[in-house]
């Protein structure tokens, strides 16, 4: 009974934070000056065409009636048509947002596994050799721009050393004879079965997962050994010490489940900030994500791409954080 | 005499500072055998960087410089680590002040009571789980399955100290360092538990450090005093003379508690007590 109750509570204040989402893109149609309809027939156009497209997207009539309208859309994943690309919004974003979400995963997979080592390592020994060259590396990702990192790795491992393939997420000679069945390349290669198609794909995926991978790394390695360090100095790991444990086994027995919780949220905001914002490195590794395309649609007015896009992302967000809450509740310190 | 069972002499503690060297504890010297010792001083006056010291844990900053700081004949100034994490829990166990903080709160009672012999010993799972329950019980619990199995936060504060305890002193140390172990409790609880370690202490046949700031509680417990002041012991005494002592320092820390005849009035402090 009790888990009952309390998944009904997770799917209400789910459904609530959806709901404002939606609400939130809706003002944003109706308060920028773009006017869709304008969009649609050019500014030359007649008033009486004008005055059609106004009826075809509902303008015309009361805004309690379009926003519904808008919520029934918005719930059947229909947003319309891009302007720019002339496609089905739904069908853009089916075909760009598996590309981000392939790449950020790979990313944060790798960035969260090296990050917390380093975090936890160079807090075992603040000050010293380790801890310096970590404390290095995560400076240098905080600081350096991502799309710089981008183009020297690109100078290097591609035009200099002829290492890695060249842009986008396949070469043109599977692009086509691989079918497109989840949309994400790594599994569609392996499923095809085709000699050197997976290989392929992570040679193309290498460099930018690698360039997001290091920006990730810098902040959950620089909060992990922070976090460690803060729980080092509390009496029940001085008790811990006391008792004749060596450092490892204060740390990885007796801080790291008190902080686990803490941990994943950090690990679980830098990918929602990968899946949101690998733009720059979308556009240098000509990577065709969901960044790049809202960016595009952002500079071409391209209302119903902007409104679609920002829904999935904005409701991967409130997904990933619900799924984040309910592990932290999971951990030790969550139960006990 | 034998040789004691701690013998520090000359012990000086200094954490690096902008103008040089803060020496915090200042050629301190005393021996403990198998007895009571008080070290009783206001805070800051070093007693527990002292405890620390005997236990190898003060943060790296500080620059320990001794004599002679030795424990069982053995030289602890040049011990290695391993050798003190062999000592630490097993030889010398320390008590914090409170258990709120100084329990895992996300680990059950019962295995941080086995850590210390899963650290020391090579007792199956089961053989340290008796021994964790009898020890339980030896402290004072009823139910020492139920204590074993809960987590921190589900005792009250004595409780949790005598958990505490009981993860201690399950090796049977030959010294335990009790640093404030009472002060975080209400003064029937202080009592009890004070109780219980002098009980424990004289069991076992081993030397008890007290560190604590109100003297005459402890008094009552202690076979010794030493009263520490800014970094150096300045008094010392054994506990049935305090009732005569003649230094001003350990005359005011005895003053400054409330009693029947301090109703109603403002209680001197130290600073009141050490005007001349």
């Amino acid at each position: 009974m009790h888990f009952v109750w309390v998944a009904l509570r997770w799917l209400i204040s789910l459904a609530l934070t959806l709901l404002g989402l939606v609400v939130v893109t809706f003002a944003m149609t109706r308060l920028s000056p773009v006017d869709p309809a304008t969009q649609m027939v050019g500014s030359h156009a007649s008033a009486s065409s004008y005055q059609a497209a106004r009826e075809a997207l509902g303008l015309d009539q009361p805004l309690p009636i379009q926003f519904l309208h808008y919520l029934r859309m918005a719930a059947s994943g229909d947003f319309g048509q891009s302007i720019s690309t002339g496609q089905p919004v739904a069908s853009d974003i089916a075909r760009t947002f598996p590309a981000t979400l392939e790449l950020a995963t790979v990313a944060i997979i790798m960035g969260a596994a090296l990050g917390l080592c380093l975090g936890i390592f160079a807090a075992m020994r603040p000050g010293g050799v380790f801890d310096a060259v970590a404390r290095l590396i995560s400076l240098v990702g905080y600081s350096v721009p991502i799309f710089w990192l981008g183009l020297l790795m690109l100078l290097l491992f591609y035009a200099r050393l002829h290492w890695a393939p060249g842009p986008g997420r396949l070469d043109v000679l599977f692009q086509y004879t691989v079918p497109a069945r989840t949309g994400f390349v790594l599994l569609d290669t392996w499923l095809s079965g085709k000699p050197g198609a997976f290989r392929d794909a992570l040679a193309h995926l290498a460099l930018p997962a690698t360039v997001l991978m290091f920006y990730a790394l810098a902040g959950i390695a620089r909060l992990t050994r922070a976090l460690v360090l803060t729980e080092l100095g509390q009496e029940y790991a001085l008790t811990a010490y006391a008792k004749g444990a060596a450092v490892h086994r204060v740390v990885f027995v007796h801080v790291l489940p008190n902080i686990a919780g803490q941990l994943i949220t950090i690990c679980a905001l830098a990918y929602a900030s990968l899946l949101e914002g690998a733009v720059l490195t979308e556009t240098v590794f000509a990577w065709p994500g969901i960044g790049r395309y809202l960016t595009t649609a952002m500079f071409a007015g391209d209302m119903p791409a902007i409104l679609g896009g920002t829904i999935v992302i904005g409701a991967s967000f409130v997904l990933l954080n619900t799924l984040t809450d309910l592990a932290v509740g999971r951990t030790a310190r969550g139960r006990a | 005499m034998a040789e004691p069972l701690l013998r520090i002499e000359d012990l000086t503690i200094s954490f690096p500072s902008r103008q040089g060297q803060g020496a915090v504890v200042r050629s301190v010297s005393f021996e403990v055998g198998a007895e009571i010792v008080a070290v009783v001083g206001e805070s800051g006056s070093g007693k527990s960087l002292t405890g620390r010291a005997i236990m190898g844990l003060l943060p790296p900053r500080a620059e320990t410089t001794a004599k002679t700081l030795s424990f069982e004949g053995r030289d602890l100034t040049r011990l290695a680590a391993a050798h003190w994490r062999a000592l630490r829990g097993s030889a010398i166990a320390l008590i914090l002040q409170d258990p709120k903080y100084s329990l895992n709160p996300s680990m059950r009672v019962g295995r941080q009571v086995e850590e210390t012999l899963l650290l020391h010993t090579s007792l199956s799972a089961r053989e340290r789980r008796e021994k964790a329950l009898a020890m339980l019980s030896r402290v004072g619990f009823d139910d020492p399955q139920r204590v074993h199995a809960s987590y921190p936060r589900e005792l009250s504060g004595g409780m949790g100290q005598r958990a505490m305890i009981a993860a201690m002193l399950i090796n049977k140390p030959s010294l335990l360092i009790a640093d404030e172990a009472t002060s975080a409790l209400d003064h029937d609880l202080q009592v009890q538990i004070l109780e219980l370690l002098g009980g424990l202490t004289r069991e076992l046949g081993m030397g008890l450090l007290l560190i604590s700031h109100d003297l005459q509680q402890v008094a009552r417990f202690a076979d010794r005093v030493l009263v520490m002041r800014q970094g150096t012991i300045v008094d010392r005494l054994a506990a049935s003379e305090l009732a005569d002592a003649t230094h001003p320092y350990t005359l005011a820390l005895w003053n400054a508690r409330p009693s029947g005849v301090t109703y109603g009035t403002r209680l001197p402090t130290v600073a009141d007590e050490m005007e001349p």
